[in-house]
């Protein structure tokens, strides 16, 4: 088996009296597609925001490479290499797509003021390589023909793909997606999922919240699925799918 | 001993000053998420017009006198408060956020300058409303105009709680500050509500403008300024958006405020003077800010992610 | 990347040239023209153009490329005037040569502003704006009140005989001979200002299309997806108040030698307001339209100023309405008027123009829940 990444250990969050996640516990080896599921409120965006330093988690501890991954501030987390799209959308609007792809490099790269307003010969040749990087990673998701529109006005598949282009950009080890195919229509999905498995031929492991299942299932290596803010589950989809537990969650909260 | 106990009651008596006019931004805060900026200027006109209406009519008695320099003074403010929403900010609900900003500094400027051109730059007078008496209490003295000021507000704040808990209009107030969207799928007519909170702000506004103006026994068209930047403060202190937490806000800020400058020679060895009274209101509005941004009674959270 | 570069003319290299060429000449004997067809009065207004257009390209890093609206910006005029002030001038009886002060007034400036940006950092924009107000105003305080028990700032009589500005031997404060041609004060003035200001714009140019420039617009667009694309959003804002701040403190060390006199009166929350309106009216983030705010809030009110009072005196043969209050309301309905039908101001880019044609992105009613 591959090395672990991500070692999420009994992850608690609350808000006020609900418990958003409560002990979650989990694996993600290198190079997998590993999906997070479960049905609405179950805690899946929580662990995101944990994983990713927008919140604070209230016990529990995450080792991300073997280290601890302390990452109570976003772009610290984002500099040890997971990087994330949001549930909704969070492009920068008024920056052309390209611009919001450069802006990507920014942790992995070095000019200040000063080489910015001198333009050394090192910031102009940082410049270059952070714009052919950006160009590349759009021609990569698929949206270099609107490089130099306004992310706003990109159709909604094509904000999907330059959000993710913009997380490639900063070199992530765990490209976390946030239902990266809500709202899209059949053939959408399909070339989404080609684009997943691709970044993870490339070396990058993945890390899904997707509610659309047959996604995940075709997807995913292994599935993890929350329910009320715990870990109910955690197998290939195969044995999820069978998972009495599983069934209960998503079938018997609606039926009972 | 009895400084002390005169200071708490000249901050009580600014305090609820203070709350009537951060009831007006809370109010608005609390409907549409946007700081009336132009708020304290509405209070300058509102102690203008009853200036204008007082010295206009010298030989009426103060207990007809005073009402009537009221009602004006409520009815001008509060067509301008009608008018600063029709014009300013309802074309502006759906644009960025720095823009309705921006008009409010725009009208504040104009209602600046419009009370400078009719009633001059120079200071005015405030003629005594009331035959002066004072009262000991715990061995500091209360003029009746202080204890006037203080019931008054107390009485309109009252009011206010009693019409946003139990009328109608006060029920729609609510569900529209909860969500607006919903709000108007269930039949309310939000523009008249954001209206009609723009109404009873500015009418709040002009009470406490008579009030600042007879207790400092002066008026200006610059008073509005810092009076607003007070009230906005004390609504924040209070929890903006919280009708309960800008009347404590007020009391509270208004105390910090009267104590500080009482003591503030004492506490820095004669260091700052009582001419620093004006800096308390803004570290205390930065220090909340900064540790408490939701106020003291306030729920809202600063950011969502 | 075409459409980043404010300046198309980049494309063809010929054009650019004689452009800048053409830019140049006009500027260059443009102080002449003023000063024989206009007079001095009207040179003088232009110096102080070029001075409000260095403070509006400060506050457009700040509120135009971060979108951090600073409402106390003049505070670090103020510091940079102040410093000026203190610095050269009978009142500690130092007399510091300019090539030092102005570059520790925009050091001094700069750290005044990381300090007072420092607290303001969690702020969303509307508290944001009245936080640094409240700044603005507590620095106006003080120096209207530190002249007791230590006479620091001579409180509101303020600080006067304030050194003119000298390089080198030559004072800019009595007519200089170059070259046979005699430079009158107030020419040689601009001269000196409109190199400030042309370095700054230089800057703010080369800002704008870096990575720190990109960094700005990212938090002004979306602070957490630009924490999420690895910004330190803290660094990076403090940086913002820091750079915008240093120009402040250049326009006000230039201020205090030009005027030879400073009083807090000269950095009320008015003046912050107008610095403000230069970048809004002008068109937030894009530095050709925010010169052009710079020079037209500074000139069309002197314009107005100096023809409001004749105009009445000539109509009603007395001045009815005090020109100074009407210069104010007619800005004041400029500033709403241009909001409700030119939001992105007068000289937007074109980016942004076209983004403002289509709607904005601000649901309804309330987006701060």
């Amino acid at each position: 088996m591959k090395p672990v990444l991500l070692l999420a250990n009994a992850i608690a969050k609350r808000f006020g009296g609900v418990k958003a996640l409560n002990g979650v516990s989990l694996t993600i080896h290198e190079g997998e597609i590993y999906g997070l599921i479960g049905p609405n409120g179950a805690g899946k965006t929580t662990f995101f925001n944990v994983l990713t330093g927008l919140y604070h988690p209230d016990g529990g501890e995450l080792l991300f490479e073997g280290h601890k991954l302390k990452a109570s501030t976003p772009h610290v987390a984002t500099q040890r290499g997971i990087a994330r799209t949001f549930q909704n959308i969070r492009l920068f609007g008024n920056m052309t797509a390209i611009e919001n792809v450069m802006v990507g490099r920014h942790a992995r790269t070095r000019a200040g003021v000063f080489g910015g307003v001198l333009r050394t010969a090192r910031t102009r040749a940082e410049e270059a390589a952070i714009h052919d990087r950006a160009e590349e990673l759009l021609h990569y998701v698929g949206v270099a023909h609107r490089a130099n529109d306004m992310a706003k006005h990109l159709s909604y598949g094509d904000q999907r793909r330059l959000e993710i282009a913009r997380a490639l950009a900063t070199e992530p080890k765990l490209l976390a997606l946030d239902e990266p195919a809500a709202g899209m229509n059949g053939t959408e999905t399909e070339s989404l999922r080609r684009l997943i498995e691709s970044i993870r031929a490339d070396g990058t492991t993945v890390l899904l919240i997707e509610h659309d299942v047959k996604l995940v299932m075709g997807l995913c290596d292994r599935v993890a699925v929350l329910d009320y803010g715990e870990k109910i589950c955690e197998d290939v989809p195969a044995a999820v799918q069978k998972d009495p537990k599983v069934i209960e969650a998503y079938l018997g909260g609606s039926l009972a | 001993m009895d400084i002390f106990i005169q200071q708490i009651i000249n901050g009580l008596v600014l305090g609820s000053i203070y709350a009537l006019v951060a009831l007006g931004y809370t109010m608005v805060y609390g409907i549409m998420g946007l700081i009336n900026f132009a708020h304290g200027e509405v209070v300058m006109i509102g102690a203008m017009v009853a200036l204008f209406v007082i010295k206009a009519l010298p030989g009426l008695p103060a207990i007809v006198l005073v009402p009537l320099a009221l009602v004006c003074a409520a009815i001008v403010c509060m067509t301008i408060g009608f008018a600063i929403e029709r014009i300013a900010y309802r074309p502006l609900r759906r644009a960025p956020k720095l823009a309705p900003l921006i008009t409010a500094i725009g009208v504040s400027i104009i209602l600046q300058n419009l009370a400078m051109l009719i009633w001059g730059r120079n200071y005015h007078a405030f003629p005594p409303i009331l035959p002066s008496g004072e009262h000991d209490v715990f061995g500091a003295t209360i003029t009746s105009l202080q204890i006037v000021i203080i019931v008054v507000a107390g009485l309109m704040m009252g009011g206010l709680t009693l019409l946003i808990r139990r009328t109608r209009l006060g029920r729609a107030m609510r569900a529209t500050s909860e969500n607006p969207p919903i709000a108007q799928l269930m039949g309310v007519n939000i523009n008249q509500i954001i209206s009609a909170t723009f109404v009873i702000g500015s009418a709040l506004a002009a009470v406490a403008g008579l009030m600042v103006s007879a207790n400092y026994s002066i008026a200006h068209y610059y008073m509005g300024f810092m009076l607003g930047l007070k009230a906005f403060t004390a609504a924040v202190l209070g929890g903006i958006g919280n009708l309960a937490g800008a009347m404590l806000g007020g009391l509270l800020l208004g105390v910090i405020e009267s104590l500080g400058a009482g003591y503030i020679g004492d506490l820095t060895g004669g260091f700052l003077g009582s001419h620093y009274q004006d800096i308390f209101a803004f570290f205390v509005l930065i220090g909340v800010l900064i540790f408490r941004p939701s106020g003291l009674i306030g729920e809202r959270v600063a950011e969502r992610a | 990347m075409a459409a980043l570069t404010f300046d198309s003319l980049r494309h063809d290299r010929r054009t650019a040239i004689a452009a800048a060429v053409g830019i140049g000449i006009v500027l260059a004997v443009f102080p002449f023209i003023v000063g024989t067809t206009l007079g001095n009065s009207w040179l003088r207004i232009l110096d102080f153009a070029l001075l409000y257009i260095m403070l509006a390209l400060g506050l457009n890093i700040v509120v135009g490329f971060a979108g951090l609206l600073d409402m106390g910006y003049i505070a670090f005029y103020a510091v940079g005037a102040y410093l000026y002030a203190l610095l050269a001038s009978p009142h500690f009886g130092l007399h510091l040569p300019v090539w030092a002060i102005i570059p520790l007034g925009a050091v001094l400036a700069g750290i005044a502003g990381a300090l007072l940006g420092a607290p303001t950092l969690r702020l969303r924009g509307d508290y944001l704006a009245i936080v640094t107000l409240g700044f603005g105003e507590i620095v106006r305080i003080f120096m209207n009140n530190l002249n007791a028990p230590i006479n620091i700032t001579n409180g509101p009589q303020g600080i006067s005989s304030i050194d003119p500005i000298h390089l080198g031997g030559i004072t800019l404060a009595k007519p200089l001979t170059v070259a046979g041609i005699t430079v009158p004060s107030l020419h040689a003035y601009y001269y000196l200002f409109l190199a400030l200001a042309l370095l700054i714009i230089f800057v703010s140019l080369r800002l704008e299309d870096s990575r720190i420039g990109r960094a700005w617009v990212a938090i002004r667009e979306d602070e957490i997806a630009a924490k999420a694309c690895g910004i330190n959003t803290r660094n990076i804002k403090l940086l913002a108040f820091t750079m915008g701040a240093s120009f402040g403190g250049v326009a006000g060390g230039l201020f205090a030698g030009f005027q030879g006199f400073v009083s807090p009166e000269s950095f009320n929350l008015m003046e912050s307001v107008m610095v403000l309106c230069m970048v809004v009216l002008g068109g937030m983030g894009h530095i050709p339209g925010v010169i052009l705010g710079g020079v037209m809030l500074t000139i069309l009110p002197e314009f107005f100023r100096h023809s409001a009072g004749p105009m009445q005196l000539a109509v009603f043969g007395k001045i009815i309405l005090d020109p100074e209050a009407l210069r104010m309301l007619l800005f004041g309905l400029a500033l709403v008027a241009v909001m409700l039908y030119r939001p992105a101001g007068l000289w937007p880019s074109t980016i942004r123009r076209r983004e403002f044609r289509n709607g904005s992105t601000a649901d309804v009613l309330k987006e701060g829940e």
